[in-house]
């Protein structure tokens, strides 16, 4: 059995015909082929799927594909600009080495715009707080909460 | 960014895709027809196997294949093979009983892997194997080390019937026992160094290809050393022509040591592609990782020190029974031993050291290397030994480890290893400096007015990396070399290329060997580019763990890149009609010595792909350029870190409030990317001490803490900002003077959190991870002592 799901992923009209137990995140990865969104893990914990829904940063493995029909869904690969010029977080964490096997980094990305959004002077302790949904194995988040800071004051800018 | 680039903290070249969502893992590779691979999983810790019925499974929707260890069996495929071999004190080898690719007879430890089912869709995969029957008789189940060796014990492997696989010791017990007795203290701890679960946040994947026509393999696999994957899995598994096999690990999402091994799973489906004659995807599931993935540390210990009156050390008896799971994995018999007894010296004179280690079976997950193998169990011991040794004897922890400093280099240890240079009071003063030691009483007591005990505790640890010159290792055991392979390419238009046999999986190669490359050849940076990650374009390599890719992987292309400019050197001789002797290469340009007549590298290379005017009667053309480096020594990273903890008395919720960490990696290529893997390996260490550890229940041997929701992986509010710098004494037998900065972090860290942890309680110890609760029931026994 196959249902017809149809939403807007990074400002495009798609629909897919999917078995109802599809995931957001698998239809992202394998029906999209949009794979920067990443699946770590199959609790809900790793936060490594986030993306945006309806401008809400949300875990896409948590979240049957048919829940987002008729949605405005974003992912990482569509957030820089229309020439590829970074979104300032992209560019934050970059510039301040946020990230080091990229694998957790799309998903903090993506949960880190909606926390600047928030909090657009989010101090450190706000930030850590925010970040709780997000595992980093490499980091030791340092270098990501320093990212984060400056990636917010580059939004307001 | 202008040259020198060595010594800046360049900005990464990868950084581009990952935050893009262009890399490319595993999981992101597909093959056209490709199946999907699901395992079927023993639900219990120890059991035989009476019988497998895969009959429906077979004929559910969608199965291509449906394969157990009977299959694997009569079509003779091998097991997977231990890379180390330990030899106990009574000259017997060790026990390696066989670790068979699917489960034949029984089973081991909850994950076991009994039947693979492959079909054209994930789920039908899992929905067919929902319908295979496996009938178990269940059976007692040993998890615990300590409980291995005890009459009645359950028997893991009937070839190892006390479960007992090695009895293995290095130093000389007389002379330690004798100088215990002469002693004037005698500082005894017994602990346990927590079992970990590695969780790299990029769960292990594989695309097993196979191309009838040329008969031959294409393995993507999440692997920290593709070429090793490859040789154990031909040579020891598969029976397959070597060259025939390509191994492919294209971006992986860190490693920590879980993906150096040869898993069953990636084996399998390499095998199972050719006979079911199509491309086979299997990625694991998290809860698949936490029952799969090798484990890290599990040691029970006693360990004694023994001090003269003015706290020197005069011995030190240490005596390790290391859970080394139901099989061995890769590594296995090494870690406890080989990377973990030759530690034990410190940084200190300590004349007379005897370890002996016992490696036993039980019914839980393989243990192998975890960030660190070995080193931060040794850290642990020493510094857990020397602060409370300090504290027994009334002596300033940093004065004790002064006192007894080795200041001399080399320095031989009475545990094997040779230590080439080191400046331990150097990183010590340092940390002293930064963490401002000498305020901590007035915070203390601030911090009491709070109603919080606050703490402070030191680890001055060292580590031996760039594992490691061959022969040694051979001598000690290795089954394989421990070089690494380098080819530097330049391109007709004086770019490069380099392909190196050291992997990246988040340290950041493709920069930092720019870096390098760039540097030593006078080129813009962004004129070179690494490959890593695949054994058909890379000459050979032994990959990536034991902080090892700078010192022997980057050594490797530093030879390969003087190989280059003696060539140039006779180019450049040619067309500047001088000869080789009398050119001098610098910054990228080749001069005759007291002329002005120069080539630049692009020119020269243009000429060995061009050569109209070349020596061709004398020289090949071309300008490429291969080499193997195998070190001559370990090298020695050493360091000092501080912590500082806060504990809530009402609550026992412990925080790190302070963390300095001051390390000496020789020579640093990239400040940035040393600094983050010291900000991760801190992190892991603290994740030890604090948060981590992995739990089975004693009497049915199931994983208690299988997921994320119980298994407590540090958040980014668990961990503060950290303090860290270095200090350099550089590696003296490598050409970049590096010694390696991976591990260190998870090395350091775990001993210094809990040394801060017991000064704040006032007591001698307490077992790690120090969670709310233990430290709770910890102050609240402790109170009613008091009463």
């Amino acid at each position: 059995m196959t249902i017809s799901v149809s939403l807007t992923v990074n400002g495009k009209a798609i629909t897919a015909d999917i078995d109802p137990r599809t995931l957001l995140s698998q239809l992202l990865r394998e029906n999209l082929h949009l794979t920067g969104t990443h699946i770590g893990c199959d609790t809900g914990q790793c936060g490594a799927c986030t993306v945006h829904m309806d401008g809400r940063a949300v875990k896409a493995c948590n979240i049957l594909a048919a829940q987002a029909e008729g949605t405005r869904v974003t992912t990482i690969e569509g957030i820089s600009g229309a020439n590829g010029e970074l979104h300032p977080m992209q560019a934050a964490f970059r510039e301040h080495h946020g990230l080091q096997c990229g694998f957790c980094t799309p998903g903090m990305i993506m949960n880190a715009i909606e926390l600047a959004q928030k909090h657009p002077n989010a101090s450190e302790e706000t930030v850590r707080a925010e970040l709780d949904g997000n595992l980093c194995r490499c980091t030791g988040y340092h270098n990501i909460v320093k990212a984060v800071i400056a990636g917010a004051a580059g939004m307001k800018g | 960014m202008n040259a020198p680039y060595i010594g800046q903290s360049i900005q990464r070249k990868e950084d581009q895709r990952f935050i893009t969502g262009g890399g490319t893992y595993t999981d992101d590779v597909n093959a056209a027809g490709q199946t999907h691979a699901y395992f079927l999983r023993s639900p219990h810790a120890h059991a035989t196997i009476r019988s497998i019925d895969v009959g429906r499974a077979k004929n559910a929707p969608g199965v291509v294949g449906v394969f157990t260890g009977e299959d694997l069996a009569a079509a003779k495929v091998g097991t997977l093979p231990c890379g180390w071999l330990i030899t106990s004190v009574d000259g017997q080898p060790m026990k390696e009983p066989p670790h068979p690719l699917l489960a034949q007879g029984k089973v081991r430890h909850v994950g076991d892997q009994v039947a693979v089912v492959i079909a054209e869709s994930l789920n039908q995969a899992k929905d067919a194997a929902a319908l295979i029957e496996v009938d178990y008789d269940i059976l007692p189940a040993v998890v615990n080390a300590a409980d291995a060796r005890k009459p009645g014990a359950a028997v893991v492997h009937d070839s190892a019937p006390d479960n007992t696989c090695y009895v293995w010791s290095i130093g000389t017990q007389a002379a330690v026992d004798s100088a215990f007795a002469s002693a004037q203290h005698v500082t005894t701890l017994e602990f346990l160094n927590n079992r970990l679960i590695p969780n790299a946040i990029e769960p292990r994947a594989a695309l097993a290809e196979y191309a009838r026509g040329d008969d031959a393999y294409t393995l993507h696999v999440t692997s920290q050393n593709p070429h090793v994957e490859r040789l154990l899995m031909t040579a020891f598994v598969l029976g397959l022509p070597e060259h025939k096999v390509r191994v492919i690990a294209p971006d992986v999402g860190g490693g920590f040591g879980s993906k150096i091994f040869l898993y069953a799973e990636e084996t399998v489906i390499t095998w199972a592609a050719k006979q079911v004659n199509r491309p086979i995807k299997w990625t694991a599931e998290r809860s698949e990782s936490f029952v799969t993935d090798a484990h890290g540390r599990d040691h029970v210990t006693k360990a004694e020190l023994a001090l003269d009156k003015n706290g020197k050390f005069l011995a030190m008896r240490v005596h390790t029974t290391a859970n080394l799971g139901a099989y061995l994995s890769t590594f296995a018999s090494s870690v406890p031993t080989i990377l973990y007894a030759t530690l034990l010296a410190g940084q200190y004179t300590t004349p007379a050291i005897y370890c002996e280690v016992t490696g036993v079976f039980t019914n839980t997950v393989p243990v192998d290397a975890y960030r660190g193998a070995g080193r931060p169990e040794a850290t642990y011991v020493v510094e857990r030994l020397v602060e409370t040794a300090a504290r027994e004897m009334k002596i300033p922890p940093a004065d004790i480890r002064r006192r007894n400093f080795i200041t001399q280099f080399p320095y031989q240890t009475p545990v094997a290893l040779c230590y080439d240079t080191g400046n331990y009071e150097a990183t010590l003063a340092r940390a002293v400096q930064l963490a401002d030691v000498a305020g901590f009483e007035a915070r203390r007591k601030l911090a009491a007015d709070r109603g919080k005990l606050r703490g402070l505790g030191y680890s001055t640890y060292i580590e031996a990396c760039g594992l490691a010159p061959s022969n040694i290792a051979g001598a000690l055991g290795a089954r394989a070399g421990l070089y690494e392979a380098g080819e530097v390419r330049f391109h007709p238009t004086g770019t490069v290329t380099v392909f190196t046999g050291s992997h990246s999986h988040g340290q950041g190669h493709e920069t930092t060997f720019s870096q390098v490359v760039a540097d030593k050849l006078g080129l813009p940076v962004e004129n070179v580019t690494v490959v890593h990650g695949d054994t058909g374009r890379i000459p050979f390599g032994m990959g990536t763990y034991g902080s090892r890719s700078i010192a022997v992987g980057g050594s490797a292309i530093v030879k390969a890149v003087d190989k280059i400019i003696d060539k140039g050197k006779k180019i450049a001789a040619h067309l500047l009609e001088a000869t080789a002797d009398d050119i001098s290469f610098k910054d990228g340009i080749f001069s005759v010595a007291g002329t002005d007549k120069q080539k630049t590298i692009a020119e020269v290379a243009f000429a060995a792909y061009v050569p109209h005017n070349y020596p061709l009667d004398k020289l090949e053309p071309g300008l490429n350029e291969t080499a193997f480096y195998d070190p001559t020594n370990f090298t020695y990273p050493a360091g000092s870190h501080i912590c500082e903890v806060e504990i809530d008395a009402e609550t026992g919720v412990t925080k790190v409030v302070k963390f300095t960490a001051v390390d000496d990696f020789g020579n640093v290529i990239n400040p940035m990317i040393v600094e983050g893997q010291v900000h991760g390996g801190l992190a892991q260490g603290i994740g030890q001490a604090l948060l981590e550890g992995c739990v089975y229940d004693a009497e049915s041997g199931q994983l208690l803490t299988g997921s994320y929701m119980d298994y407590t992986m540090p958040r980014a509010d668990d961990v503060p900002s950290f303090n860290v710098d270095t200090k350099v004494t550089a590696c003296t037998h490598n050409p970049l003077g590096v010694k390696g900065c991976g591990e260190a972090g998870a090395i350091g860290a775990p001993a210094a959190v809990m040394n801060a942890v017991t000064d704040a309680l006032g007591i001698q110890d307490l077992p790690m991870p120090a969670t709310a609760e233990r430290v709770w029931r910890a102050l609240n026994s402790k109170s009613k002592k008091a009463k």
